[in-house]
């Protein structure tokens, strides 16, 4: 049992967490967060070059990571930044890439940006609803229907999607020139598109790809989590400091034990919180990897919408306005809930485990 | 980062689990997994057992008679014990006043008392909390006055636990009125034969005789029975509050509690299928369950750093509030699982064959209402959020 991160993890934490405190800070990510394309290619090359997208993937297949533990310490440290850059993605079509033993040199370097497209305006979370659809065509396919909410859509080159072949999931690659994407930037930063199918020109990757996409998800899931504990951390010590310093009836606020104690039950909820992501990381790669995923799912779902509901509160009105960094700390933590399945959609899976045992 | 026991740990956990499942008495494991009321005589008997295996004074240390456990082999220890359906080892000797003696006791202490609590001639109890020092306990009142060699004792403790079974207790009591109110309790050991102590039993909310209060009238004890320093008896109150922390978030408990609303809720029917397909109350399980694996990481995350600091530090009061609140959960839910069946008082429907609910769950309802002391005793959770306001918040 060991609950240190090893050095090489503990070296790149440090690194991104110095980049972007220093390069990348709140009122430049602001700037780029709330406007397509809601990209900084210098500052995403950078973050490449750091060892960002190379820690995704295992060493044989290019990189140096590719653990569920690898995932979680790049996106603490973007959660903790609040960083808009489309990783989400990245990190979820670079499993794919490995499951599929395919090159991912320019993925990995950050020379071409993927997007991974599974939901639908109908399906957001679920694999077994999806409705676009695979036909052969000449030597390929063509794919036709819509992707909704496809994180990072709004720059990727490339967009691996899951379209029903033969009535199963199976995984295609669209280059995004061949798409309509109609992107936007979200309500708490960051850009997704909306991709709009027409028998568009699709490269079959995977036939039967159900597995594969499931991991791919469970991924995802992973660095969500890994993203909001990093921001719940940085929203609890932003209201730790206010209540220190705010002074009102003379004396400052934290002298008050109304807000003491529910400061303690915002600190009790994080560490739950970081313990479930370090739990689904390191299930990640075993046999129950979906069932924990989903508990860490739907406990941070339900964690990130306090921390942010009551560093709001605990702020009062500062944290109401756009100047404030806490304001877009609790929209990502709230809003963050509904990417990759919510609190419902991920305790209906748990529950499903318990009819089953 | 690696979440798994080491193999040493693996081959501990299995010699644990041999080990109970040949020596654990049926009988005993049966009144722990139904609930029935737990005898003096099966705690004496169990603690009989373990200390013939030298594994039942775990928090001492080895020239004690401790068996040299790292905080990981107790937590397994404490896991296993849970699984086996064990009963809890009684305290107040072994977890509290033992570590109290080796730390701050004389030789003369260590040498007569340790032995005795070892081989069950002594079975201690608590004088800390009085009518109006609970949660304030530094404003405790009863005095222990010097007079030659004895201190005279005038006042009252209560919420003794098992008090009914002790012939000692160990006091927090006033040596010094004048000084500043942590700076003059002194902690004093009482045998409960000396005249002028009444043990008075108080019913709790289920009906149970679980605590006791306990009147002291000028009841003279010898100075010599002074552990540590005079009017320095707050010192050992938070050692031990601090101390020996592991185990507090009850995880193994929470576990065992977890599978018997499952087992539960499986056997029960509710409007044509078992009460676990039923979606609100599954997600109550769900959700209950989740909090539970978290805490078992959170555990383990403190567990490690106790194990590399040497010490559990101040953020195991996390481990307290939470761990509580998930096993309450849990009894609420194996109360909710019966339904009206859990209506019953515990006992009133023994004696004919009529039974209601599966077997072991007549007393849920009792059950969760005994529960609701864990959020309140060893320091009430809102006691929990102000040490850690000021430890790990600097508020």
């Amino acid at each position: 049992m060991d609950f240190n991160l090893t050095e090489d993890r503990r070296m790149l934490q440090d690194s991104l967490n110095r980049y972007l405190g220093d390069k990348y800070p709140v009122d430049h990510r602001n700037k780029v967060a709330y406007a397509l394309p809601c990209h900084d290619p210098a500052k995403w090359t950078e973050m490449a070059e750091l060892g960002a997208l190379f820690a995704l993937a295992p060493e044989d297949a290019g990189g140096f990571g590719g653990t569920g533990f690898d995932i979680m310490v790049v996106f603490e440290a973007l959660g903790r930044a609040l960083n808009p850059e489309p990783l989400l993605g990245a990190a979820m079509a670079s499993r794919l890439m490995t499951k599929l033993g395919a090159d991912q040199e320019a993925l990995l370097s950050g020379a071409t940006k993927y997007a991974v497209a599974v939901g639908e305006v109908e399906a957001p979370y679920d694999l077994d609803a999806i409705t676009c659809t695979a036909t052969a065509k000449g030597d390929g396919h063509v794919l036709s229907g819509r992707k909704s909410a496809v994180y990072g859509g709004q720059v990727a080159d490339v967009i691996l999607v899951a379209a029903m072949l033969d009535g199963t999931p199976a995984l295609f690659e669209v280059q995004a020139s061949d798409a309509q994407i109609a992107g936007y930037p979200m309500m708490d930063g960051g850009g997704a598109a909306e991709v709009l199918l027409d028998d568009t020109p699709a490269k079959l990757l995977l036939a039967d790809a159900a597995d594969a996409l499931t991991d791919a998800l469970n991924a995802g899931i992973v660095a969500l989590c890994a993203e909001a504990v990093g921001a719940m951390d940085v929203t609890h010590a932003t209201t730790l400091d206010y209540l220190r310093t705010r002074k009102q009836f003379g004396v400052p606020i934290g002298k008050f034990q109304v807000l003491q104690h529910r400061a303690v039950d915002m600190l009790t909820e994080i560490e739950q919180s970081r313990s479930i992501t370090i739990k689904a990381a390191a299930e990640l790669d075993g046999p129950d990897a979906s069932r924990f995923v989903s508990m860490a799912k739907n406990l941070i779902g339900r964690a990130a919408r306090l921390v942010a509901e009551e560093a709001i509160q605990m702020h009062g009105g500062i944290a109401m306005t756009w100047e404030y960094p806490v304001s877009h700390y609790a929209k990502r933590l709230v809003m963050l809930d509904a990417q990759l399945g919510d609190t419902d959609y991920h305790l209906s899976r748990v529950m499903a485990g318990l009819k089953a045992a | 980062m690696d979440l798994s026991f080491s193999q040493e740990d693996i081959a501990f956990r299995d010699e644990v689990r041999s080990y109970l499942a040949e020596n654990l008495p049926k009988r005993i494991s049966d009144a722990v997994r139904t609930g029935a009321e737990q005898t003096k005589e099966m705690a004496e008997e169990w603690h009989a057992i373990l200390n013939r295996k030298g594994w039942l004074a775990t928090t001492w240390g080895v020239e004690f008679g401790g068996p040299g456990w790292t905080p990981v082999q107790k937590h397994i220890f404490e896991e296993e014990c849970c699984r086996a359906y064990a009963p809890r080892i009684v305290p107040f000797g072994l977890n509290m006043l033992g570590p109290v003696l080796q730390a701050f006791g004389t030789k003369e202490q260590q040498d007569y008392y340790l032995p005795r609590i070892l081989d069950g001639t002594d079975w201690w109890c608590q004088g800390y909390s009085e009518p109006g020092a609970g949660s304030d306990l530094a404003s405790l009142k009863t005095r222990a006055v010097r007079d030659g060699d004895d201190y005279v004792i005038n006042g009252q403790k209560t919420w003794t636990t098992l008090g009914q079974h002790a012939n000692k207790i160990f006091c927090l009591c006033r040596t010094d009125p004048a000084a500043k109110q942590q700076e003059g309790i002194s902690f004093i050991l009482v045998d409960l034969d000396t005249p002028g102590i009444e043990m008075r039993p108080i019913r709790l909310i289920e009906g149970g005789h679980e605590v006791n209060e306990v009147f002291f009238t000028d009841v003279r004890v010898p100075v010599a029975n002074l552990v540590g320093e005079e009017n320095k008896g707050w010192t050992i109150a938070k050692f031990l509050l601090t101390h020996e922390r592991t185990g507090i978030a009850g995880v193994g408990f929470s576990m065992q509690s977890l599978e018997e609303v499952k087992a539960l809720a499986r056997k029960i029917r509710r409007n044509g299928r078992p009460l676990i397909e039923d979606p609100l109350f599954a997600a109550r399980i769900a959700r209950a369950e989740i909090d539970l694996e978290a805490m078992k990481i959170t555990n383990l995350r403190m567990l490690f750093k106790a194990q590399q600091q040497g010490a559990p530090g101040p953020e195991t009061s996390i481990l307290k509030i939470k761990g509580t609140v998930i096993h309450q959960e849990l009894k609420d839910l194996a109360r909710r699982a019966l339904g009206p069946v859990a209506a019953p008082f515990p006992g009133s429907m023994t004696d004919g064959n009529i039974m209601f609910g599966p077997e072991g769950t007549a007393n849920n309802a009792a059950r969760y209402f005994n529960n609701r002391k864990t959020s309140i005793f060893g320091g009430s959770n809102e006691i929990q959020r102000n040490i850690l306001t000021k430890t790990m918040l600097e508020l």
